[in-house]
């Protein structure tokens, strides 16, 4: 369906592509102003990260991501894709889950973390941490920490009452059903495909009908 | 990631001031969509003034009956609000429609009403996009384009408006308040706060340089049966193909804005006039002169589609 | 040890400890955040620092010259190497194009300079400000266009058997129908990423690799140093599906950039451009006709595919099931192959039969339709136990047809309706059927198994554990061979210094692997039984205890001991056709108004051999019918033919399954041993999960609907014209 004006531009597109390739990293939109000499900024910043004050010096750029694993060597929160669009990074933050890799350090400003490592050790397995072994809730183990801090959350969730997209009733309390926590659950991607085990598992924590989960 | 200099600010009107003072300066809330583009280079602030601390965290009465929505109100508390969810349930079931209870939780009122598109060829920076670099020609024209606007396009960008959120507000009528550097506020209609893209789809929204959302408004209540159907390729946490925000009154009477369509939340009154008269009817005057790509023709069916699913749920959940 | 005889009865027949279904050992260390993946060993290389890519902007064409004045004079940044300045490069034949660019750029977002700097985002702030002048070549980006000048491949000859041409025009019913399926990406969880630490010219990796000993001369190849002079370590693989098997830019840049810094570098590719960048699999265009009798038998069978690939690369196999999966007396497979400057295609799990059987077990349920039969009697009808081309080579095992019957009879395949009539409110119910098949490879092996003094057993093999559960099984049959629990056992993988493995791929890794094991257990119960004064031959090893002719003595007064041994595979796997088999059942809902798909059940029925741990087996099965359904449904690389790249190019924009996506899926294993395979008598099974779900997927949307859509994925904008009318 595309018509000739249409085809005119990608035409254009294609030659302004040629052209641009003479100096590529093009500016963006927001940087006409002259920029000056880019210069790292530092600044300091403390965080509660499992109980523990941490009191650091930060590049103003640094993820909350990257200060947990490059900073504090704490790597059980993982880097998936830096972009928010998996949920391998997620932490608790003040008491919610979020993708610690689309927050600055420097915006935590002595906020309490708490990450995988927090939840549990494996001499001292959190029972979700636990489930998860027993329901072979994971397979290469990269995705896992984000999922197993999002299943606990996620049961913290609907107790609390939050709706999610699939409750049939906005003005009632939600359940822990399966269609619940699938649906809350997907914003934590997991390639090797455990989801059915995943769910398994956060079924067994909440002490739901797992017959009925598997409905 | 460019760097930059960071400030807390600690008042509406010193967070706007901080922003005019600085060049290159950038409000930062939620920054789940702000961060994704920084670290490509899509946006490259040399200063973020972090509006955090604003306290425009409270959803509250408005004296006419209806409620204002602080602009650092997070996505997961705004769908979860009793009154919300009793009075404006569309508002509500479109939050919880959009990208994952991690994101829900950082994101905010504003920060959500300001995400930019989605377009591939603007997410990379080798391809040509007006949007990102205003004159350098749009790849998606041509390109791949699935997913972006069938209408409300111009021949320099048909990228898509990508939220959720706002499509339920531009049904409720929602305006959107704001402050600048100098203390003065004004109030936008939700109507007029997205821009279509012209010969300019760099500039996306009414906003001015230096101007700060501080809240949303809603008018009184107005009943009815409330649906937002959304309609994408996996079952969640993916950006709409279309989706459809309706009210509907026991009439049949009611109101519709359409997403995933066109550069910025589709409502067109004729449509409303026409609600009642079938999915059919309500579909026309909103696609009336759409233009799609061969790719995204199929939303002109879908559209009408998901309309009548939306009146259809709204029956039953009347 | 050389398996060239069907297994007798041996120590893992007591099934102590095999068969049982197990926790997996690494278990407590993955789900609490402490297995250290590549990037993620600051334990080691004193003084790393950051090294970011830069990839091509442009699909075809030549650098003219790259400036790197701002990039060198930015914060932190201690090196910048690229192809002028990297010294010579070599290029391993794993590897088809060059992971290092320049001059000549042959694909999208190919590596052309890594940065290297103090900080990760001084690396990548510095990767930004390279300039780069590129001549654009023009690419060929278009399958379809290029189909007329597709080519034979070499090494992959028509195959004709009878006379498939007169027999299918003879044919009183017939099929000829054409198929699609796109590129897809791997996705893995974890991007690719390396550490990597020079000391004097010895090369030290730690990085993300399923093929341990590839690795290890794939980098010593294009580093052109020494073999012995490069330590690969790999204990921990977020996924790999395939876009691991190689050495990767990851892995050279990072050695190149620590020669350059004269420190350890480390580096992962960024999400965004990990799908252009590394491998994908490769889109097809398949016909496929079948003629039969009014019986049901098949007479004639035919599947041709197309595909393409850069220079001197490789085609997409999707045709190898069909030579052996059903009967008929005449058969053509061919395959031809196109040039295409899109990114490099290459292995992605289950390669071949994954986009064969999305089309051919679609074709068979088109053609028992035609037939007016079940499409699982017309699959049982054309069972074949012989290669059909070569009727004296039997299966080892071959139980498709209780797959499906089993399949059938559990999952309720009797209710299913007819096409388009089924509903639940607004929902169009159906269900589909298909057939599992993926071959058996077996590969050479080897292991180290040591009795330490104080009686804990430790296994050593370059065995990698992408998620399949390596470890555990490995641990199981060395628990089971020695005759003590499982958590007597300490399993070590992935580490180029321990003996080479069949490494992960191609779902031979679990069956080969623990073969290797075996047969080093065998000699170290031999060195055992000798230094206690027991006859081997008789020795029974239990409860920590060896016992021979009344006499019963602990492990520990062995002492201290080693042994090492290879399992090596001789002819049996060419006497005999070994494969793995299964059953898919998928019932979606369609929306009758939106279209959109949704599945409600799976079930996979497996036949795979002896299954060594049927819970991390369970979650290999399910796992790859995720993918699959990912595949029916979402998964597609878009291809820009203008500028020749896949443009949704990262996790939001290539859309794989989420939870909400995927039901509780169920998993049924037959009983089967397979003496003809190993020792261990299993076979693989980390693949069987995909091959075909996709095809039972369609025939359900078809079943639920009454539209047949070829041409992956199918999303609802494709069924839209045909769905019922709007009232």
């Amino acid at each position: 369906m595309a018509n000739v004006t249409e085809m005119e531009i990608s035409r254009r597109g294609v030659m302004a592509v040629g052209a641009a390739s003479a100096m590529l990293a093009p500016l963006p939109a927001g940087a006409q102003v002259p920029a000056p000499k880019a210069v790292p900024v530092t600044m300091k910043v403390s965080l509660e990260v499992n109980g523990t004050r941490r009191d650091l010096e930060v590049d103003t750029r640094t993820t909350l991501l990257d200060v947990l694993r490059e900073n504090l060597h704490l790597t059980g929160t993982k880097k998936g894709c830096d972009h928010g669009q998996c949920g391998a990074c997620t932490v608790m933050a003040g008491g919610k889950r979020i993708n610690s890799c689309l927050s600055l350090a420097v915006m935590h400003q002595g906020d309490e973390i708490v990450t995988i490592e927090g939840l549990g050790t494996p001499e001292k397995l959190h029972p979700m941490q636990a489930a998860f072994i027993k329901h072979d809730g994971y397979q290469c183990g990269y995705c896992t920490p984000g999922q197993i801090c999002s299943a606990v959350a996620v049961l913290a969730e609907i107790k609390a009452g939050i709706p999610s997209h699939v409750t049939a009733e906005l003005t009632a309390r939600p359940m822990v059903t399966g269609a619940e926590m699938r649906e809350r659950m997907s914003g934590n991607i997991c390639r090797c495909g455990a989801y059915s085990n995943i769910v398994d598992a956060m079924a067994d924590v909440a002490g739901a009908d797992i017959a009925g989960v598997k409905a | 990631m460019k760097p930059f200099t960071y400030e807390r600010a600690k008042t509406p009107a010193a967070a706007a001031a901080a922003a005019m003072r600085t060049p290159g300066a950038k409000f930062i809330a939620g920054g789940t969509n702000l961060l994704d583009l920084m670290k490509l280079e899509i946006e490259a602030p040399r200063h973020l003034v972090d509006v955090n601390a604003l306290k425009l965290d409270k959803i509250e009465a408005t004296p006419g009956g209806g409620v204002r929505i602080g602009a650092l109100v997070s996505n997961t508390d705004l769908a979860s609000n009793t009154r919300i969810r009793r009075d404006y349930g569309v508002l509500s079931r479109a939050i919880v429609a959009g990208a994952s209870g991690q994101l829900r939780n950082k994101a905010t009122t504003a920060g959500n009403l300001l995400q930019r598109t989605r377009c591939p060829y603007f997410y990379d920076t080798n391809q040509p996009c007006n949007k990102r670099q205003p004159g350098s020609g749009c790849g998606a024209i041509g390109g791949y384009s699935r997913q972006l606007a069938v209408i409300g396009t111009s021949t320099k960008c048909i990228a898509t408006y990508p939220g959720d959120m706002a499509v339920a507000m531009r049904v409720l009528d929602a305006q959107v308040e704001t402050v600048n550097a100098a203390g003065t506020v004004r109030a936008i209609p939700i109507a007029e706060f997205h821009r279509s893209p012209g010969d300019t789809p760099h500039i996306e929204t009414a906003l001015a340089p230096g101007e700060l959302i501080t809240s949303v408004t809603l008018p009184a209540p107005i009943g009815g049966s409330h649906v937002y159907y959304k309609v994408r390729d996996r079952a969640s946490y993916a950006f709409a193909l279309v989706s459809v925000a309706a009210v509907v009154q026991r009439d049949g009477s009611g109101r519709v804005a359409i997403g995933g369509i066109a550069p910025r939340p589709w409502r067109v009154a004729g449509a409303d006039a026409a609600m009642g008269q079938g999915a059919k009817a309500v579909a026309q005057p909103l696609l009336a002169g759409a233009k799609p790509t061969e790719d995204n023709a199929f939303k002109l069916a879908l559209v009408e589609r998901t309309i009548g699913a939306a009146i259809a749920q709204a029956r039953e959940t009347a | 040890m050389k398996f060239d005889t069907r297994a007798g009865t041996n120590p893992i027949d007591q099934l102590k400890v095999i068969g049982r279904a197990t926790d997996r050992i690494d278990g407590p260390l993955k789900t609490s955040g402490t297995a250290p993946y590549a990037y993620e060993r600051s334990d080691v290389a004193p003084g790393q620092v950051y090294g970011y890519v830069v990839g091509s902007a442009i699909a075809k064409g030549r650098i003219r010259s790259i400036d790197l004045t701002e990039a060198k004079a930015a914060p932190g940044v201690l090196a910048i190497v690229t192809a002028a300045d990297a010294g010579p490069l070599g290029k391993s034949k794993r590897n088809t194009a060059k992971l290092l660019a320049g001059p000549d750029i042959e694909h999208y977002h190919q590596a052309l300079a890594v940065v290297v700097a103090e900080t990760f985002e001084q690396a990548r702030a510095a990767a930004n400000l390279v300039r780069v002048d590129y001549a654009r070549g023009k690419g060929r980006f278009d399958l379809d266009a290029s189909k007329p000048a597709a080519k034979m491949p070499e090494d992959e000859p028509d195959k004709r058997f009878g006379d498939f041409e007169g027999a299918f025009a003879a044919a009183v019913v017939k099929l000829d129908a054409r198929y699609t399926t796109p590129d897809q990406a791997h996705a893995m969880m974890e991007p690719h990423a390396t550490i990597a630490a020079w000391e004097g010219d010895r090369l030290t990796l730690w990085t993300s690799n399923q093929m341990i000993d590839w690795a290890v001369g794939d980098t010593a190849t294009t580093l052109g140093i020494p073999k012995e002079n490069v330590h690969i370590i790999s204990p921990y693989i977020g996924g790999g599906f395939g876009g691991k098997l190689f050495t990767r830019a990851d892995a050279v840049l990072a050695a190149l950039g620590a020669r350059a810094a004269g420190r350890p570098v480390k580096l992962t590719l960024t999400r965004p451009m990990i799908f252009n960048n590394t491998t994908h699999r490769p889109a097809t265009r398949q016909r496929i006709r079948i003629g039969c009798g009014r019986d049901g038998k098949i007479t004639a069978i035919g599947h041709e595919s197309w595909s393409g690939d850069l220079p001197g690369g490789q085609p997409e196999t999707a045709v190898k099931q069909t030579e052996l999966l059903y009967a008929g007396a005449n058969r053509l497979t061919a395959m031809r192959l196109s040039v295409l400057d899109l990114p490099e295609g290459n292995a992605m799990r289950a390669p071949g039969e994954a986009s064969g059987l999305m089309a051919l077990e679609f074709a068979m349920d088109e053609m028992a339709e035609k037939l007016g039969m079940d499409p699982v009697e017309f699959r049982v009808v054309n069972d074949t136990q012989v290669d059909p081309m070569d009727p004296k080579r039997p299966f080892s095992q071959r139980q498709l047809v209780k797959c499906l019957r089993d399949g059938a009879a559990h999952f309720g395949w009797a209710r299913r309706g007819l096409p388009g009539r089924v509903r639940d409110g607004r929902w169009l119910v159906g269900m589909g059927v298909a057939a599992a098949f993926r071959n058996n490879m077996v590969q050479t092996s080897a292991a180290r198994v040591r009795l330490e003094q104080d009686g804990t057993i430790v296994v050593e093999t370059d065995m990698t554990d992408i998620g399949t559960g390596s470890y555990t099984i490995i641990g199981q049959t060395a628990a089971e061979m020695m005759g003590v629990p499982l958590d007597r056992v300490v399993v070590r993988l992935g580490d180029s210094r321990f003996p080479v493995s069949a490494g992960s791929g191609g779902q031979w890794g679990g069956n080969s692997s623990t073969a290797g094991v075996y047969a080093a257990c065998v000699k170290l119960r031999e060195a055992i039984a000798r230094q206690l004064g027991l006859d081997p031959a008789t020795a029974v090893f239990a409860g920590g205890k060896v016992q021979d002719g009344g006499r019963s003595m602990p492990l520990t007064r062995a002492g201290a001991l080693v042994a090492e041994d290879t399992i090596e595979f001789d002819k049996l796997s060419k006497e005999y056709q070994q494969s793995t088999f299964g059953g898919h059942f998928v019932e979606v809902g369609v929306h009758a108004m939106t279209g959109e798909i949704r599945v409600r059940r799976m079930l996979a029925v497996c036949a795979a051999g002896r299954i060594l741990n049927p819970k991390s087996a369970r979650s290999q099965v399910i796992g790859a019918m995720t993918m699959g359904a990912g595949a029916a449904l979402m998964e597609e690389l878009a291809v820009d033919k203008r500028f020749g790249f896949f443009v949704n190019h990262d996790l939001a924009g290539y859309e794989v399954p989420v939870h909400a996506d995927i039901p509780h899926q169920e998993v049924i294993f037959l009983d089967e041993v397979d003496p003809i395979s190993s020792p261990m008598k299993a076979k693989g099974v980390g693949e069987l999960g995909i091959c075909g779900v996709g095809a039972a997927v369609a025939n359900a949307i078809y079943n639920a609907t009454g539209i047949r859509v070829r041409d992956y994925p199918i999303t609802l904008d494709k069924l839209l014209d045909r769905l019922p009318q709007m009232t």
